[in-house]
């Protein structure tokens, strides 16, 4: 089966003024479908860097980067924006939601440069709503929602137009360990159900949801670790719950 | 996205800065206020004069004696000048035949009371000729006007303006038949003429005799104020002004004692002034408009500095360079025909007003508000360009990183 992500010694050299500031010296790995991978690395690593260059946000400054089998570097703006629109699902540390437009509206974004339907894009962005747990806040705007649900919006977005692969940068980053524990739940039945997921994380405990950790350091992938018992966050949640027992039933809406 | 949802994603934005969006429409509005305000004034005074020129009758050219200016058709604005003309020159226009001329007319007026049994009253008499009803648009309401046969046996006929008939005779007795002393002169009433009004002057407040009559009997005079002629058509005007210059002056030998004035000129140089002024008029509009379109523009590029986060998410989940110049593009006409439509409501309200208080119709035409609102959307978008092409433009990451 074709890799859905192949990277070939990519780099990318930002510009201090005039001095090169390498963020990536020559990195090299392939996803294949139905992977959750999880990259690691210590802040200033190069994750993001990379993350924005398979997000099609960014490009490389050398190397080549191949989505589902077509070269990414050489093609024009409006391509690589049919690309994050239609195969790319990007989910990010600060959720980045429109604040003046409601969840619904949020999620239906995506659709709306895709030119799906308006009937069809307001049910099928109710559905990825339903999906993450959010049903009941459809107009809610993202300041009336906590930063789990605010976050759970931003997933049902990245989701609606049905990618080829979901990423996400440091998505629990600015969540507490409930939020995030939730967050990483959604991503794993995700998974389940054949997503293929490039997940950024400095957390551990995070990292080791996924199959598959990619270590960087210093703009280097240095290890490529198989994951032989990743943790299920459902479990988590579970543990969670039990000890402390002034946790609202619904187990959701008291994250923040 | 298509340009509806393109309209309410403006309006959206729009009103999340209402009082800024205001202030950013202010110039537009102005702008179209005022022209539009101006314009409807403009037409209606003009449309007004048109209309008080043409009660003159239609296609009409005059000669007075002496250098003139003056309306044409009005005898009065000859007064004073030298005696040259007379009943003999307008015999020998007529014989003439010239083409082009389909009536003449001659014009001697003097002032005269006129009794009947106790009522009397002072009116200006007007001597003239059988064409006069007809080429001054100006018909008879009983009776008849006097003929060719009473200009050539001078006969003693009167036919009466409607106010001087209420004066001599009230509403209880019939005017016609009735022997009036024009002078001391008696006059049969054969006619009486409809109501006219010219700008305020009542016409009704004189009365008409053969032009010889007048000559003989009333004024002693052989002289005539004006000849006055009536082309066969507007086209026909100007040759028709050459052919009564190459004839007075045959007559009279010196250009200087005559003058010709053509109605069409006159209304040339007021349609002339007309579009001077609204030569005028565009360029105001051009300059509040280039004054609303530059606030229109600032506005816009603190907007895209601004929202240059919402770009760059816009961007991010698949927003094409050509949607987001659409949105801010659509943004800024939207924020321009809005400006427009107040402007538009502002300045037809602004005319009603004068209306209401001149006294003048104003006119407001449909051209003026298509015009007003394609331009204000012109405007919208020509200066909406750069700010969107700024906006289309973001590189996705570092709008996201803004801030
Ligand atoms: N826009 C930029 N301009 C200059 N240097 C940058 C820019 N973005 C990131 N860097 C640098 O590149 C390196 C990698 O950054 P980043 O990819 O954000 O790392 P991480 O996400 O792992 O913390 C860092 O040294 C950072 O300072
Ligand atoms: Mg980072």
């Amino acid at each position: 089966m074709q890799p859905v992500i192949e990277v070939q010694d990519l780099t990318r050299v930002y510009y201090a003024g005039t001095v090169p500031v390498p963020a990536l010296r020559g990195v090299s790995f392939t996803v294949e479908p139905g992977e959750f991978v999880a990259i690691m690395g210590p802040s200033g690593s190069g994750k993001s860097s990379l993350m924005n260059i398979l997000g099609c946000l960014d490009t490389p400054s050398s190397g080549s980067y191949r989505l589902e089998g077509r070269e990414i570097s050489s093609l024009s703006d409006d391509q690589r924006a049919a690309i994050r629109n239609r195969r790319i699902g990007f989910v990010f540390q600060t959720f980045n939601l429109l604040p003046r437009l409601t969840a619904l509206q949020n999620v239906e974004l995506p659709m709306q440069y895709a030119g799906v339907p308006r009937s069809r894009r307001t049910a099928l962005a109710k559905e990825a709503l339903a999906s993450v747990g959010l049903s009941g806040r459809l107009h809610h705007r993202p300041n009336q929602l906590s930063g789990g649900q605010a976050q759970r919006v931003a997933i049902a977005r990245a989701l609606v137009n049905d990618p080829a692969i979901v990423l996400a940068d440091e998505p629990t980053g600015n969540l507490d360990t409930r939020s995030g524990e939730e967050i990483m739940a959604i991503f794993q039945s995700l998974h389940r159900r054949g997503k293929t997921i490039v997940l950024v994380t400095h957390e551990p405990d995070i990292a080791r949801h996924g199959q598959r950790i990619l270590h960087f350091r210093d703009g280097l992938l240095v290890q490529d670790e198989r994951v032989a018992q990743p943790v299920d966050a459902r479990d988590v949640l579970e543990r969670l719950t039990e000890p402390a027992a002034p946790v609202n039933a619904e187990g959701v809406s008291a994250a923040r | 996205m298509n340009l509806w949802e393109a309209v309410r994603t403006a309006l959206n934005s729009l009103s999340a800065n209402k009082f800024r969006s205001f202030l950013t429409m202010l110039g537009v509005i102005i702008g179209v206020g005022s022209v539009v305000a101006m314009t409807s004034i403009g037409e209606g005074a003009s449309s007004q004069v048109t209309a008080q020129i043409s009660t003159l009758g239609s296609n009409l050219l005059t000669v007075s004696p002496g250098r003139t200016r003056g309306l044409p058709g009005m005898a009065f604005g000859s007064r004073g000048a030298a005696n040259l003309l007379t009943y003999r020159h307008y015999t020998l226009l007529q014989a003439a035949g010239l083409p082009g001329i389909s009536a003449t007319l001659a014009e001697a007026s003097s002032r005269a009371v006129l009794r009947f049994g106790k009522a009397n009253t002072t009116t200006t008499v007007v001597g003239t000729t059988p064409s006069y009803p007809s080429m001054r648009d100006f018909p008879v309401a009983l009776g008849r006007f006097f003929s060719n046969y009473d200009l050539e046996r001078m006969t003693r006929v009167v036919v009466l303006g409607n106010t001087v008939a209420q004066d001599l005779f009230g509403d209880a007795r019939p005017a016609l038949g009735q022997v009036i002393r024009v002078g001391n002169v008696d006059f049969t009433v054969i006619g009486v003429m409809e109501p006219k009004a010219l700008g305020g002057r009542d016409l009704g407040d004189q009365v008409f005799v053969p032009l010889t009559t007048a000559e003989k009997r009333l004024t002693g005079s052989q002289y005539v104020q004006s000849i006055t002629v009536q082309a066969t058509s507007p086209a026909m005007t100007s040759l028709v002004a050459d052919e009564l210059n190459r004839f007075f002056l045959l007559q009279l030998k010196d250009p200087e004692k005559f003058t010709v004035t053509n109605q069409q000129d006159i209304l040339d140089t007021i349609q002339g002034v007309t579009g001077t002024l609204t030569l005028l008029l565009a360029g105001i509009t051009g300059i509040s408009l280039l004054v609303g379109g530059i606030g229109i523009m600032n506005i816009m590029l603190v907007s895209v500095t601004e929202r240059t986060r919402e770009i760059g998410i816009r961007k991010a989940v698949g927003a094409r360079r050509r949607d987001v110049l659409i949105q801010f593009m659509v943004e800024s006409a939207t924020l321009s025909l809005l400006g427009g439509l107040v402007g538009l409501a502002g300045g037809a309200a602004a005319s009603r007003i004068i209306a209401r208080f001149s006294g003048w119709a104003t006119v407001l035409s449909v051209q003026a508000v298509v015009a007003a609102l394609v331009v204000s959307i012109g405007v919208g978008l020509f200066f909406g360009i750069y700010p969107a092409q700024r906006a289309s433009r973001l590189d996705p990451i570092e709008a996201l990183r803004y801030e």
